[in-house]
C-alpha cells in the first residue's frame, strides 16, 4: 500500500498511478464526515431488515449471519442514507452531531 | 537547410561508409516530400499501436494518409477516427494508459480543444507522441502559420521541438519516441513545423529504412498497464494536496532528464544516420556582436541574411532552439553571452506581457551571466504574414543602434 502521506516524490508511483488492486479497504474515508454527523443504532429498535447495508454506498454497514451489528465509522462519510431508508415505523438509525464523541473515525 | 552548422557535428560521409559495409545495405531514399507526407511517413515506419485522429488544417493530410496506409496493408495500427480532438487525446490517453505506443497529429483550435487533456497525458506519464502543425489562432479566423497554438500549450509539461524543414520534421517524430518512452522521460512529445510553410512545401529528406527505424526504436514497453492483469494499477485517481505536489515535481525532474535524453538519443541518431540535430543550431555565432534568435522555418530566411551580411563584412550570427521544453537555458546563456546585442523573434505573443514566450525565455536565461547583452523582443509573422529579407536586414541594423524599443510588432501598419 502506497503510503501517500510520506514517500517522498522519487519513491512515489508516477503520474498518480495505484500500482495495485483493492486499496480502497486502507484508504479510511470516515474523515470525510469531517464536523457532520455520524449514524447512530438503536439495537433494540432494529428489525434487521437490512435496508442500510443495501443502501449505504460505501459498504460501512457491518452485519454477521444477516444481522445488523452497527457501522463501520472507518468509512462511513455520514451521508445519512442508511438513516434515510430505515422503515419509518422502525427509526433504529438517528444522525448525531460528530462532536458528541470522542474520535473523528 | 543545407548550410554547415556548429552543432552538425557527425561527418555524415564517413557514417554512411562504414553503414555500407555492413550488409544488408539499408534502403534509404532521398524524396521530395511535404512535411506532412514526410511525417505521415515516420509514423508508418513507427507503426504506433493506435493512432488517433480528427481532421484540422493544415495537418489533416497525415492521419489521412496513415488510414490509406493501413488501409493498403502497410500498417497494423488501429486508427480511432474521432468526432472532436478532445476525443481524439483522450483516446490517445486511454490507449496510452492500456501500455500502447500511441500518436496523433493536429493544428491550432484542434490543439486547443485538447487543452485539458493535454494536462492528463502528462501528468499520466504518458509518452503521446503528437505532430503539430503550427497554425494561428481564432479568432479572427485564420488558417496560416504562427506559433500561438503550441506557445500556449509550453507549460503542459509536454517536450516541445521545432522543426526548421521536412527533413526534421521527419527526424523528429523518429526521436520524440525514444525520448518520450525513455525510463528517465516518460513524457508526450509535441513536434511542431510551420503550418504550410512546413507541412505542404517539398523539400528533399531522406527517410531512413523501415527496418533501421524499427531497430532504432526497439519494442516500448509501458511501466504500468491496464491491460496487464497479473499487475493490476489504477490510472486517473483522485490526487489530494498529500501528494499532487510530489507527482508535480516528478514532472520537473523527468524535463530535467529529458534534457540529457534528448541530447544523448540527437547523438545516436548522428551516428546511426548521419544527421546530428542538437538542442539548437547556431549559425555563424563564433565571433558574432548581433544575432537573431528564432524557433522553426523562418531561421531558414535569417540564415540567409546573415549570409548576405557576413559577405558585407558584417559579424552577425543566428541561433535557433530546436527543443523548447525543456529550454536549453545554459547552451542559450553560453550562445549569447558575449554578443551586444540579440533580438529575439516571436510568431505568437504573450498579451499583456513584456514581450513573446520566446523573448522572455531568452532574457531570463541571460539574467544570471557576468555579461548580458541588450535583448530586443520582436513580434512577427503573425496569421502566416511573411517577414521579408529588408525586415530581417533591418532587425540586424536596428541592434547597432542605441534607439532601437526593447519590444514591438515587426511591420504592423500605423
Amino acid at each position: 500500500m502506497i503510503d501517500v502521506i510520506n514517500e517522498g516524490w522519487e519513491t512515489l508511483p508516477i503520474g498518480g498511478v495505484i500500482p495495485e488492486g483493492g486499496t480502497s479497504a486502507a484508504y479510511k474515508t470516515g474523515d470525510w464526515r469531517g464536523g457532520g454527523k455520524r449514524p447512530l443504532l438503536n439495537h433494540s429498535a432494529c428489525v434487521h431488515c437490512l435496508h442500510c447495508w443495501i443502501s449505504c454506498p460505501d459498504s460501512a454497514i457491518e452485519i454477521q449471519e444477516s444481522k445488523m451489528l452497527g457501522f463501520i465509522y472507518d468509512h462511513c462519510k455520514g451521508c445519512g442514507i442508511c438513516a434515510n431508508e430505515c422503515p419509518p415505523l422502525v427509526k433504529a438509525i438517528t444522525m448525531i452531531a460528530e462532536e458528541q464523541f470522542e474520535t473523528t473515525l | 537547410m543545407n548550410r554547415e552548422t556548429q552543432v552538425l557535428k557527425t561527418d555524415a560521409v564517413t557514417v554512411e561508409a562504414e553503414a555500407a559495409e555492413a550488409p544488408p545495405q539499408p534502403q534509404r531514399q532521398l524524396l521530395a516530400l511535404t512535411g506532412n507526407e514526410a511525417v505521415a511517413e515516420a509514423i508508418r515506419q513507427i507503426d504506433p499501436h493506435v493512432c488517433a485522429a480528427y481532421p484540422i488544417t493544415p495537418t489533416t493530410q497525415i492521419m489521412q494518409e496513415v488510414a490509406q496506409f493501413i488501409a493498403d496493408g502497410r500498417m497494423r495500427a488501429e486508427l480511432v477516427p474521432c468526432e472532436s480532438e478532445h476525443s481524439a487525446m483522450s483516446a490517445c490517453v486511454g490507449a496510452g494508459a492500456a501500455g500502447a505506443r500511441v500518436m496523433t497529429a493536429t493544428s491550432a483550435n484542434g490543439l486547443a480543444l485538447m487543452w485539458e487533456v493535454l494536462y492528463i497525458a502528462s501528468g499520466m506519464r504518458l509518452p503521446i507522441v503528437m505532430a503539430v502543425g503550427n497554425r494561428a489562432l481564432s479568432g479572427p479566423l485564420n488558417i496560416h502559420c504562427d506559433h500561438s497554438d503550441s506557445m500556449g500549450a509550453r507549460d503542459s509539461g509536454w517536450i516541445q521541438f521545432y522543426a526548421e524543414s521536412v527533413q526534421e520534421a521527419y527526424d523528429n517524430i523518429l526521436q520524440a519516441v525514444r525520448i518520450g518512452e525513455h525510463p528517465d522521460v516518460l513524457l508526450p512529445v509535441m513536434c511542431c513545423m510551420d503550418g504550410f510553410l512546413t507541412t505542404h512545401t517539398s523539400e528533399n529528406a531522406e527517410i531512413l529504412d523501415d527496418a533501421e527505424v524499427r531497430d532504432f526504436l526497439g519494442k516500448y514497453r509501458a511501466r504500468y498497464s491496464l491491460l496487464d492483469v497479473d499487475n493490476p494499477v489504477t490510472f486517473g485517481a483522485t490526487d489530494l494536496p498529500n501528494a499532487y505536489t510530489e507527482h508535480k515535481y516528478q514532472q520537473v525532474e523527468a524535463m530535467k532528464k529529458a534534457d540529457a535524453v534528448i541530447r544523448a538519443v540527437c547523438v545516436e541518431f548522428g551516428a546511426k544516420f548521419g544527421r546530428e540535430h542538437g538542442m539548437l543550431e547556431a549559425y555563424c555565432m563564433e565571433d558574432a556582436d548581433t544575432a537573431i534568435v528564432v524557433l522553426s522555418s523562418t531561421a531558414g530566411s535569417v540564415a540567409d541574411m546573415v549570409d548576405t551580411l557576413r559577405a558585407e563584412g558584417r559579424k552577425v550570427g543566428l541561433l535557433r532552439p530546436r527543443v523548447f521544453r525543456p529550454f536549453p537555458a545554459a547552451d542559450v546563456r553560453a550562445a549569447l553571452q558575449d554578443l551586444t546585442a540579440v533580438t529575439v523573434l516571436d510568431r505568437s505573443h504573450s498579451f499583456g506581457a513584456d514581450g513573446g514566450p520566446l523573448f522572455t525565455e531568452v532574457r531570463t536565461a541571460l539574467f544570471d551571466a557576468p555579461h548580458r547583452p541588450r535583448v530586443l523582443g520582436r513580434v512577427y509573422g503573425l496569421g502566416g504574414r511573411a517577414i521579408t529579407g529588408g525586415e530581417i536586414r533591418a532587425l540586424y541594423d536596428e541592434m547597432e543602434t542605441d534607439t532601437a524599443p526593447t519590444f514591438r510588432f515587426v511591420g504592423v501598419r500605423e
